[in-house]
């Protein structure tokens, strides 16, 4: 596969960009492999990539029910920050940051990572004490991150509102500036480009309809397009992985919400960092392409409709509009919901499942397209190894038994 | 939106309701002889299925009564919502 540089853009130009090699190959899947990826979102194709360049495994396939990145990682609204609050959080997501910020010239594709920095607003005391503490946290898990005056914001964020006689006034922030946003088709889509230079097949339109399994230990999956065998598989299905676990006989502390996204007709550059309110649910940035693209929270219901509830849409956008009056104006072009897995302390689960062979990295919830290559590298290791490494191993699925939960609610400022 | 028929009040729009999870779940009799792994199972396991599924919701802004529906969760219709301690209709038949 050619190497993207400006000498392959020039000599691309010459025929008129008719003639780029496709990024991945669409192979038939093979009857048997070393291990299997179960889904392809941003996680599992990380997944396959790190397996292929840290630990030599290349005969991999990733199945993708329906097309690479469909899922949440093409869903999201693509913030990335590592200020988390617990020690063990703090160190994955640290760990996905400093991915990031070697990741397009590692993958030779350009994932678009801004790093814009990201403030978290403070609306009341309370908000301001958590703030302060996990600033405090981070600084002493070397994030850098520091908190800010309502007339910091103003002064970096002109057309904020920090009138202090509004219903949640702005009483300050934290701000990380290594954190922002990337392109999140790109991250998929250089994952599996990444993943197929090493031999991982990557293939789409093919869903795992069930685990099968020999005296406790995964064989391989029965899939739409046949069955395939592998003594490896490694499950990264986000908002489907109570119905994967159904199959191999096990129960998953998940519920899957809805949660949805929209963003407005592209307009000239008017923000340039993000901002996430916790209290009043919304949170903004804008694309290099001009639209502003605003979060929702959840709909409180379970739910698998890749959609979300109209009372969803006008909270937040009465939220962003109270943040930023001059958006009240801007017209909304596109909405659409991802289905998130979220877990009782909102913290993912990843590791090895209750069947020999089987492996789990889900409960990524609102907010893992930021961990999606620290995700992969950690999950690479624990499926090639049959081992957790130890920046995962605090998230095992066995905290739920043995009471190490990791509480990130509301800590970790919002949940994305 | 959805219209949720709340079985004291009738029907009434979602906004009112706020949503409390899986139904019928009992809290276990003799908590003192239970192990970690069946607290862990009652605390946090859930179906969470693709489907039907029996939940529970709080008319919290209407007669503060719980209830239990049984709801698609990918259609999100809403097939029946019936009073806690009832059966839901599909095992009345
Ligand atoms: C609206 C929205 C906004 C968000 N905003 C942010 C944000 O700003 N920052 C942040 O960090 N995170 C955010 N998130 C969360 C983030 O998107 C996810 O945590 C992350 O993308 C999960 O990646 P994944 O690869 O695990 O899952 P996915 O991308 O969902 O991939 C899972 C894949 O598995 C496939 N699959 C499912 N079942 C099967 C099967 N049986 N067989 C084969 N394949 C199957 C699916 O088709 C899917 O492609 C947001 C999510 C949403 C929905
Ligand atoms: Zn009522």
């Amino acid at each position: 596969m050619s190497k993207y540089s400006i000498f392959s853009l020039a000599r691309n130009a010459m025929s008129y960009h008719q003639n780029w090699a496709a990024a991945w190959r669409s192979p038939e899947p093979k009857q048997k492999y070393d291990a299997i990826i179960v889904g392809g979102g941003g996680h599992g194709l990380a997944t396959a990539y790190y397996m292929a360049k840290e630990h030599g495994m290349k005969n991999i396939a990733v199945l993708e029910k329906g097309w690479i990145g469909g899922g949440n990682t093409g869903r999201n609204t693509t913030i990335v920050r590592s200020n988390y609050l617990w020690d063990e959080s703090a160190h994955l997501y640290e760990k996905s940051m400093k991915l990031w910020e070697g990741l397009s010239q590692d993958l030779n594709y350009n994932v678009m990572f801004s790093q814009r920095g990201v403030y978290n607003l403070g609306h009341t005391l309370q908000d301001m004490r958590d703030i302060q503490r996990r600033v405090n946290a981070n600084r002493l898990n070397g994030i850098d991150g520091h908190v800010v005056t309502p007339q910091e914001i103003k002064a970096a964020i002109p057309h904020i509102n920090i009138d202090q006689g509004c219903r949640y006034p702005i009483m300050g922030a934290s701000f990380q500036p290594r954190g922002g946003v990337a392109r999140h088709d790109a991250v998929a889509w250089g994952f599996a480009r990444g993943a197929d230079k090493y031999g991982v097949d990557i293939i789409q339109n093919c869903e795992v309809t069930s685990i099968l399994q020999e005296n406790g230990a995964v064989t391989g999956v029965e899939t739409s397009r046949g069955k395939i065998m592998s003594p490896k598989v490694g499950v990264v299905v986000a908002g489907h992985c109570s119905v994967l676990a159904e199959m191999a006989g096990f129960r998953m502390p998940i519920e899957s919400h809805p949660l949805q996204a929209l963003v407005s007709e592209p307009i000239k550059p008017i923000l340039d960092t993000v901002v996430m309110s916790n209290a009043v649910h919304g949170y903004v940035s804008q694309s290099d392409k001009g639209d502003l693209v605003i979060g929702a929270g959840i709909d409180s219901y379970n739910g698998y409709g890749q959609r979300g509830s109209f009372s969803g849409i006008e909270h937040t956008v009465s939220a962003i509009v109270e943040l930023f009056p001059i958006f009240s104006r801007v017209r909304m072009n596109r909405q659409w919901g991802g289905i998130v897995d979220t877990t009782p302390d909102a913290c993912p689960i990843i590791g090895n499942a209750p069947v020999k062979g089987l492996y789990f990295n889900c409960g990524w919830g609102t907010g893992g397209f930021k961990a999606t290559p620290g995700s992969g590298w950690v999950f690479a290791h624990n499926v090639a190894t049959g081992q957790p490494h130890d920046l995962n191993r605090p998230f095992a699925l066995d905290r739920f038994v043995t009471g190490h939960l990791i509480d990130e609610h509301g800590a970790a400022g919002v949940a994305h | 939106m959805l219209l949720i028929e709340c079985p004291w009040c009738g029907k009434r729009d979602e906004s009112e309701f706020s949503y409390a999870g899986e139904a019928h779940i009992a809290r276990p009799l003799e908590t003192g002889k239970l192990s970690d792994a069946e607290w862990a199972d009652y605390l946090f396991m859930r179906k969470n299925p693709k489907g039907a599924h029996r939940e529970q919701w709080l008319h919290a802004a209407g007669c503060r009564r719980y209830f239990n529906a049984e709801r698609d969760t990918v259609s999100y219709q809403i097939k029946s919502t019936y009073k806690i301690g009832e059966t839901p209709s599909e095992d009345r038949a």
